[in-house]
């Protein structure tokens, strides 16, 4: 196992501040609409304005008397596209159905969809232009609201064999619960908009900047599309100003921009608006059903979760909500099923902890419940279930330590101090609640190339495709490189998300940390290798009879791990080697480990202020205890997780996408209707990382952050607002009329 | 958004002359909400006429103790004038509960008055709106409809007006200056915005070639007894599910003036003056004001999704008049209700 060095100052470990922020703040660093070229054309998008049908006519003639105007592009007159679903699959398209092909034929699929591109020399052009494309529909029946198919929902996810009996073990329980969860509709509504610019150059490749959390995926992607040679396209997205997941797949924006810089030969920037967003993927609205099951000891007898999910009609993406109950939770008996609705809506997609942020919530609502049917403590309910082993495949973790989560967690929120009882607790006219809830994610790895390449001076390039969606990958590498590589952080250089650099799938899953940190690590073992090999035959080398694991890389030197001072300075190898520069390149090797399984665990303790008599939630308090294996960057890991914290009260309290059911449409398409927190919503939020030392998972011992913040923040404040009112919502967002208990069903 | 003409009027004169030359033709201020509507298509004017210079942006002292508020005054500066501040603290709180502090920068008095409705249908062309096309129905009436109004609506329209600045400002009595072609006029606050009827889409009684030149608020500000509470779905940055905005004058625990004015119920900002006479001469306690909100909400017809919200606001009205009456009025800083 190779460790970073031990000599100099370590970087990883230590609070470091983003090595990209001066450029953020500065406003250097440049997003996909942002790059310019010379005879740059805009488009500008026409959405279909029905849930479903087809486009009888569609009339151009006017947008294009106007000046200015240099195309409009529809079904009709579109360059040509390939017609297989194989060639439109991206690596994380759905295995079944059709995905979504922009302009491809008169089919209406879902309201919002774009029917039309307008190029024109200027944005403001295109977009007036487009106001004046006129569209005949032939309308069908459509339905958008989720209820409304849960009986016709198909099952896409259960076990492939059932634990014990679960309806029998329910049936036969000393106590019982057993209630219906709803999670509406949510986007991600990232700041930066979806945007592409499309760089044409005649016999040059094109080369394509793209708001995406995987350029290699869009690049392929596109490849297939535009039935194009892998050397003609090229994707660059060397920012990404938040996706949550919206960035996973590629978005239509990214065909048309390319459709229109084909059709066009000119450079095409595309850059959706606000409400056009609302017209990609979501978060899908689940019915989450959960019945458990237990002894007066509070030890579980049955577990049954089942969901339902949405999707469009043409591709069947879920996440699996329910396994999370059965996996995390000791119980003889547990049985999950989840199941998708077809609705006349896009295909829902990735959004923070997809599948756990809304499972989890479920499972953790009902466990507050089944505690208060208990009349027992929350917590000590969770440690009487507690499982030391994954549930559902019967491993053992690679670590876990939730036990220290609730510990640590209760300690700092100071839980003790909790009256049982609900509205027992008061501060002035507010009532005072406290809840607490359990979250679980996925530790999971990937394979990733990274190539260093390292000059005399002691200076280092690391690139690899990954992107960096805000989290702060550009940083994280930056000190393991220097680390691993013994320079200090200014002379390395980070080279990221350019489709043509060593590979890197989607970053998404919590899984590009652990697993780009490694593939340096690895890396810079190359290069060490390298040295130690050219160190060897210099004259009188003091690292003449050193083997590999003596040496380190340390201020710039090979050095003997033990006798530090015996050592050669890389300029001296490499100048002695007559090198001007060592490149490696090496992808992490990771153990496909089924023995184990791996994951995070968190324990999220909340205190809500609700005003009685007007039903208004505060969340003034949170403490999120994670337990993530080792902490690289303890600053930006903070802010991962107090976002993510952010984003759960936001979960809980504010967010909903609003569907008009009778039109199909989605109703608050801006972000001033749609809501998440802002400040005066956020008080105090404590964020403690418990000590959880991983010798299985990889050399760091590292496991990600991204998500597992989220997980059971909705929970936790649904509990809590239970505990303050003694009110149980089991339909998010929490809002006052509910709280009021005066909310008719919309 | 379509082409439009920008030109900029000289003086108020000059404006008035552009506007009436003009069919086409709007006034722009602040643009916080013009130009919205315009991206959405929703507004298409032909022509823009930039008003933000004409000098219409001072407070002065009127000869009967009021204050004449210029109709461009910025809203933030209003909200921070020293005399707004301590003689009408109402206006002052009322306004600061109202949008972003980036907004309020860049808004008018004149222009906060003439903001349109925040119905999801008006702002969405693809969806019916009587407001938006006469006409064409109404989305709302039986679609989503619970942030819509539970007082004065009609079967064309049941929106409501968005602004909370307005229902200070009735509380207060303002009085709207305006000067069109046929001269200059006022118009009591309570007369300046219209009920939905079977015209939703006329909001105000501003004759079309008419411009705001400035608002007054007279001598009595409440300076002591006041309260404005803003309840809505997020604590900043959300529209009023339900507002209220109380002005009391009490003398030994008894009150002699009383005013309620209401934000986000109807299609204006909602006055009652039975309410109101029912509070003057009673006890300043929770059993008057109760009686009060009681008959304020005695017609209120809520909409399929929104019967909460008469419950809501007759607690609401209840909380406000105890704020006012304890001279504890709600603060639009913290993070909390009083
Ligand atoms: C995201 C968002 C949130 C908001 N939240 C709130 C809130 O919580 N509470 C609240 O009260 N408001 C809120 N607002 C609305 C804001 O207060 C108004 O947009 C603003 O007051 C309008 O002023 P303006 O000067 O920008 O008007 P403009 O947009 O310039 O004009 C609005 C209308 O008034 C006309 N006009 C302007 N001045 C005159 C004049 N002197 N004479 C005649 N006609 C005139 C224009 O022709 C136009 O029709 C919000 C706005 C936004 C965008
Ligand atoms: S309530 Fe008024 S503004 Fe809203 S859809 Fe109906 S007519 Fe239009």
């Amino acid at each position: 196992m190779s460790t970073p060095n031990n000599t100099a100052k370590a970087y990883t470990g230590t609070p470091t501040s983003r090595v990209d922020g001066r450029a953020k703040v500065t406003g250097a660093a440049k997003y996909a609409g942002d790059f310019n070229a010379g005879g740059l054309a805009y488009g500008a998008v026409v959405e279909a304005t029905i849930a479903r049908g087809r486009i009888a006519r569609i009339d151009a003639g006017e947008a294009l008397r106007v000046p200015g105007v240099l195309d409009v592009i529809t079904h009709e007159n579109r360059p040509r596209v390939a017609d297989s679903d194989e060639a439109w699959r991206d690596d994380l398209a759905p295995e079944d159905g059709s995905p979504f092909r922009p302009l491809y034929d008169d089919a209406v699929k879902f309201n919002q969809q774009p029917i039309a591109l307008v190029l024109a020399e200027e944005w403001e052009i295109a977009r007036y232009a487009a106001s004046l494309v006129r569209v005949d529909y032939e309308k069908q029946p459509f339905v958008t609201d989720v209820y409304r198919r849960r009986d016709d929902a198909i099952v896409v996810e259960k076990p492939d064999k059932l634990r014990g009996d679960a309806a029998k073990a329910f049936a036969a329980a000393e106590v019982r619960h057993e209630a219906d969860y709803f999670i509406p509709t949510e986007h991600h509504n990232p700041m930066e908009l979806f945007a592409t610019t499309a760089m044409w150059e005649a016999g040059g490749p094109l080369t394509v900047y793209d708001k995406t959390q995987g350029v290699q995926n869009v690049q392929q992607f596109l490849c297939g599309v535009f039935e194009k040679k892998p050397n003609e396209i090229r994707v660059i997205s060397p920012y990404v100003g938040g996706a949550f997941g919206a960035g996973l797949r590629p978005q239509y924006q990214v065909v048309l921009a390319v459709m229109g810089a084909l059709k066009l030969q000119r450079s095409v920037r595309l850059v959706l608006t606000r409400q056009q967003m609302y017209g990609l993927g979501y978060r899908p609205a689940t019915i989450e059903r959960l019945a458990l099951g237990a002894r007066r000891d509070g030890t579980l007898d049955a577990i049954t979760h089942e969901a339902v999910g949405t999707t469009s009609q043409f591709e069947e993406f879920s996440r699996n909500d329910t396994g999370w109950s059965a996996l995390l939770y000791a119980s003889p008996n547990a049985r999950y099923e989840h199941r998708v609705a077809h609705l006349d809506v896009p295909t829902s997609c990735d959004m923070r902890a997809p599948g756990a942020a809304t499972g989890v919530y479920a499972l953790e609502s009902a466990m507050d419940e089944l505690a208060v049917a208990l009349k027992m403590d929350p917590v000590e309910l969770r440690l009487r279930c507690y499982s030391e082993r994954d549930q559902n495949e019967d491993l053992p973790y690679t670590s876990k330590r939730l036990r220290e989560c609730y510990r640590e967690g209760a300690a700092a929120f100071g839980w003790d101090r909790r009256k049982p009882e609900p509205r027992a607790m008061r501060d002035g006219k507010a009532l005072v609640g406290w809840g607490m809830a359990s979250g679980v994610w996925e530790a999971l790895q990937v394979p990733v190339a990274v190539r260093i390449a390292m000059t005399a001076n002691g200076h280092a390039e690391v690139s690899c495709a990954a992107s960096d969606i805000g989290t702060g990958t550009y940083t994280i590498m930056a000190q393991v490189a220097a680390d691993s590589l013994g320079l200090p952080i200014e002379n390395i250089t980070i080279h990221l998300a350019d489709s043509t650099l060593p590979s890197a799938p989607v970053e998404g899953g919590s899984w590009m940390a652990a697993s780009a940190c490694h593939a340096v690590i690895a890396t810079a073992g190359e290069v060490r290798s390298e040295l130690l090999r050219r160190a060897k035959l210099m004259k009188g080398s003091p690292l003449a009879d050193a083997v590999e694991e003596d040496v380190t890389l340390s201020d710039g030197k090979l050095v003997s791990r033990r006798q530090t001072d015996r050592g050669v300075s890389i300029s001296d190898i490499m100048r002695h080697a007559a090198m001007e520069r060592i490149e490696k390149e090496k992808t992490n090797e990771f153990a496909q480990d089924k023995a184990h399984a791996r994951n995070t665990h968190s324990a999220v303790f909340v205190e809500v202020k609700v005003d009685e008599e007007l039903g208004v939630v505060r969340v003034t308090r949170v403490v999120s205890a994670v337990a993530a294996g080792r902490v690289l960057n303890p600053k930006t890991a903070r802010s991962q997780v107090m976002g993510a914290v952010v984003g759960g009260i936001g979960m809980a309290l504010h967010e909903e996408t609003i569907y008009d059911h009778g039109l199909g449409r989605i109703i608050n398409h801006d972000i001033a209707e749609y809501h998440v927190p802002v400040n005066a919503d956020i008080h105090d939020i404590e964020v403690i990382f418990v000590d959880e030392p991983d010798a299985l998972i990889n050399p760091l011992g590292m496991k990600g952050l991204g998500e597992i913040g989220i997980v059971g923040v909705a929970a936790a404040v649904a509990n809590a607002v239970y505990h303050a009112t003694g009110v149980r919502v089991r339909d998010l967002p929490i809002t006052l009329d509910k709280v009021l208990g005066r909310r008719q069903a919309a | 958004m379509i082409p439009f003409q920008y030109t900029k009027a000289s003086d108020v004169a000059d404006a008035v002359r552009l506007i009436a030359a003009n069919g086409g033709a709007k006034f722009i201020a602040g643009g916080t909400n013009l130009l919205d509507l315009m991206k959405d298509n929703v507004e298409r004017p032909t022509t823009l006429i930039d008003i933000s210079r004409l000098p219409l942006n001072s407070v002065e002292e009127t000869a009967s103790g009021g204050l004449r508020i210029g109709a461009l005054v910025p809203n933030a500066d209003l909200a921070w004038h020293p005399l707004i501040e301590k003689r009408y603290p109402l206006l002052s709180s009322a306004i600061l509960a109202g949008a972003s502090q980036q907004l309020r920068n860049m808004a008018s008095t004149g222009g906060n008055l003439l903001q349109r409705t925040r119905c999801a249908y008006f702002y969405d062309t693809a969806t019916p709106c009587n407001k938006r096309q006469p006409g064409s129905g109404c989305s709302a009436v039986n679609g989503v409809n619970r942030g819509h109004a539970i007082l004065g609506a009609s079967t064309s329209c049941i929106a409501t007006h968005p602004s909370d600045m307005c229902v200070a400002l009735a509380a207060l009595d303002a009085t709207v200056h305006v000067t069109g072609a046929k001269g200059a006029r006022a118009i009591p606050f309570a007369d300046f915005h219209r009920l939905p009827g079977d015209t939703p889409h006329i909001d105000t009684n501003l004759a079309p070639d008419e411009i705001i030149t400035a608002i007054e608020v007279p001598a009595k500000g409440f300076a002591t007894h006041y309260s404005y509470l803003k309840i809505r779905d997020r604590m900043s940055y959300a529209f009023a599910l339900v507002s209220v905005a109380a002005a009391l004058e009490i003398k030994n625990g008894t009150i002699e003036e009383a005013r309620l004015a209401l934000g986000g119920v109807a299609h204006k900002p909602w006055r009652d003056a039975g309410a109101e006479a029912a509070l003057r001469g009673q006890p300043a306690e929770d059993a008057s004001f109760a009686r009060a909100a009681d008959l304020l909400l005695r017609d209120a017809r809520p909409q399929a999704h929104n019967d909460f919200k008469v419950d809501l606001a007759r607690r609401a009205i209840i909380r406000t008049l105890t704020q006012a009456a304890h001279g504890t009025p709600q603060s639009q800083s913290n993070k909390t209700i009083q």
